[in-house]
């Protein structure tokens, strides 16, 4: 009995040191690469160009242009959100209704692996006044359009490459629903409609909010398709900062953009972060 | 507990064992050091053949990188952790590292070949008695355009780019200095103004050219008008020599307000490891010869005045590459505005940007 209980705690003590013990690589990381990174940015905010302590880069921020900036950043990253949803939530339940889902699911995931780069240029060679795509809308009587540097360009690209990002997490929540929920809602009555908006869109809920979250968030802060696809006709956050640090040398506006950049996605974050409590209640209402 | 005990035997172990490799690696690559010289460069602009031979001549190893912005190059310079012998800043940048104290003033004891420099082209204003630059590049920024795409259309003012007719055709490179100055140039003010009203004005003429503008973009501009995909794009001389040999409709012309003449010039900063690689990878540089091969290879303006003999006289006797020096008193080099006025030109550019729609 006695050793019994001396072994317990010896074991609880052997688990709590290695407990910590492993939480020490964990710590550092965040300490150095996370923690540090934010405050060094939120110090450099306070700071223009001389070096002086000042709250300029703040009430810089308020000026119409940075204002209009924020705004169109989220009017296209909502736009590039949007989409992507629209297009991965069917492909993503289409998937899970295949015989062999992991390999089509590769198949899909695949292409996120290329250099965004190398897939970027791609795009430039396709939708060139010369390229296949306009090659094709010659040939059915469309005519030669200005594909390259247009909002569609810029959201067709961005969705492109985010989508492997949206239908992952789709695909786990769909994949996890368990097939008696659909049957039992059949058999009570309910159509394809109501049981996808009663039951399905309920229950995934938390695939798409994380979905949401790893595409919204990113498309915030895009900056080289701007360039590449949109030739600067759209200009987010990512851009001015990139400015701010390489060309004007304004560390100080720089990290000011990058301080509010970062409060938006913490709001973003949790707005969508998914909560198993609050998803349980909403699937209890009626 | 043994297993937590060994484990961290296992981590001590092995940091000792990487940081006996590591000294080793720093050892030898000390040794290698005497013998290896760092240039740093923007991309495409040496002939790759120039650095096969002087390494064959010296016996010493280049290791050759580049940049695409002088900004991003100061900063890993001013940075440090860096060892490089060799970079190539522009006027400007020159000017501001030096207020940086980041370079390293120049020996010409050990440059005996600075004798080949045209002297027109030595103690500029950016670098008086060239106490830290020696020019390697020079050039001009104006409108590459393809005749064959616009009816014949030609530009000898930069005002003919807002003509209505060029909507969506135009491209720019993504340089609010570049930029701003075209605007400031063509409402007949200095392409240096620090003057708000002049700025604000060249601001609000930038706005009404945005029906015309196809897209503000980077080093990709050569390639597009080469592949017809753009028929009209400010941009510099040297690009627009890239564009000519491949795509013979295209022509240049800088615009008669006037225009920026620049300099990209070879120095040696603070972070210099090898200083005698160094020098003498700056005179092996400036001989005729070589200097010749370089041009002829890049495209740009050779300040070289012996290599320009042996260059092909039909590029030499171009106006549009090496304008004489009547032509180059309409243009002005970019002065060190400060990083105050730089914020401003970017802040000004910015909003020209967002209002391309």
């Amino acid at each position: 009995m006695m050793r019994d209980l001396k072994r317990m705690v010896w074991r609880m003590k052997t688990n709590r040191a290695s407990l910590r013990l492993s939480m020490v690589p964990y710590s550092l990381w965040i300490l150095l690469f996370v923690i540090a990174p934010i405050g060094l940015i939120v110090y450099y905010s306070f700071f223009d160009l001389s070096g002086n302590f000042t709250f300029e880069n703040y009430k810089n921020f308020f000026t119409s242009v940075y204002l209009k900036l924020t705004v169109s950043s989220f009017w296209y990253a909502f736009l590039i959100t949007f989409f992507s949803l629209l297009i991965s939530y069917p492909t993503a339940y289409f998937l899970t209704k295949l015989k062999h889902k992991q390999l089509w699911l590769l198949l899909i995931i695949i292409p996120s692996w290329i250099n965004l780069l190398l897939k970027t240029y791609a795009f430039i060679g396709l939708m060139g006044l010369y390229g296949p795509v306009n090659a094709l809308l010659e040939a059915v009587g469309i005519g030669k359009q200005q594909i390259l540097f247009t909002d569609f360009s810029f959201v067709f690209v961005s969705v492109y490459i985010f989508i492997p990002f949206m239908i992952l997490p789709i695909f786990n929540a769909l994949d996890k629903l368990n097939p008696a929920l659909i049957d039992a809602s059949r058999d009570l009555g309910a159509n394809a409609w109501t049981t996808f908006r009663r039951v399905i869109w309920p229950l995934t809920l938390n695939g798409v909010k994380s979905g949401v979250q790893v595409v919204f968030i990113p498309a915030l802060s895009l900056f080289m398709i701007t360039r590449l696809i949109a030739g600067n006709k759209v200009i987010t956050l990512g851009t001015a900062i990139e400015q701010q640090f390489l060309v004007t040398q304004n560390w100080g506006m720089g990290s000011t953009i990058a301080v509010f950049l970062i409060l938006f996605m913490v709001v973003i974050l949790l707005l969508t972060t998914a909560n198993e409590r609050g998803m349980a209640g909403s699937g209890k209402k009626r | 507990m043994k297993s937590l005990i060994r484990g961290a035997f296992l981590i001590a172990a092995t940091a000792a064992i990487l940081m006996i490799i590591n000294a080793q690696l720093a050892k030898s690559g000390a040794q290698a050091g005497g013998n290896t010289l760092t240039v740093y460069n923007w991309g495409e602009y040496i002939d790759p053949d120039l650095i096969k031979q002087f390494e064959k001549e010296t016996g010493i190893n280049v290791i050759y990188e580049t940049f695409d912005s002088n900004e991003g190059m100061m900063g890993k310079i001013e940075q440090g952790g860096t060892s490089y012998d060799i970079t190539v800043p522009s006027e400007y940048m020159v000017e501001m590292m030096q207020e940086k104290d980041l370079l390293v003033p120049l020996d010409y004891d050990k440059i005996p070949n600075i004798k080949n420099i045209d002297p027109y082209f030595m103690d500029l204003p950016f670098d008086p008695d060239n106490t830290y630059s020696i020019p390697y590049f020079w050039g001009t920024l104006g409108i590459a355009y393809n005749p064959t795409l616009l009816n014949g259309q030609t530009f000898e003012s930069w005002d003919d780019l807002w003509d209505p007719s060029l909507k969506q055709e135009a491209v720019l490179v993504d340089s609010a200095r570049e930029v701003m100055g075209m605007s400031l140039n063509s409402l007949g003010y200095s392409l240096n103004s620090t003057n708000i009203d002049e700025l604000r004005e060249a601001t609000d003429k930038l706005k009404r050219l945005s029906p015309n503008i196809k897209a503000v973009i980077g080093d990709e501009v050569t390639q597009m008008m080469m592949n017809n995909e753009a028929a009209v794009s400010l941009i510099w001389s040297g690009q627009a020599a890239d564009m000519m040999s491949e795509n013979e409709d295209i022509t240049y012309v800088v615009p008669k307000e006037g225009s920026n003449l620049w300099f990209d010039n070879i120095v040696i900063p603070k972070t210099v490891k090898n200083i005698d690689g160094a020098y003498e990878f700056i005179n092996f540089m400036l001989r005729p010869e070589v200097a010749a091969q370089n041009a002829d290879y890049v495209g740009y303006s050779t300040p070289n005045k012996k290599a320009l003999d042996l260059l092909d006289p039909e590029v030499v006797t171009d106006e549009r590459y090496y304008p004489d020096e009547a032509a180059r008193d309409h243009l002005e080099v970019y002065k060190n505005l400060g990083l105050e006025m730089l914020g401003k030109y970017n802040e000004l550019f910015l909003e020209f940007k967002m209002n391309m729609k």
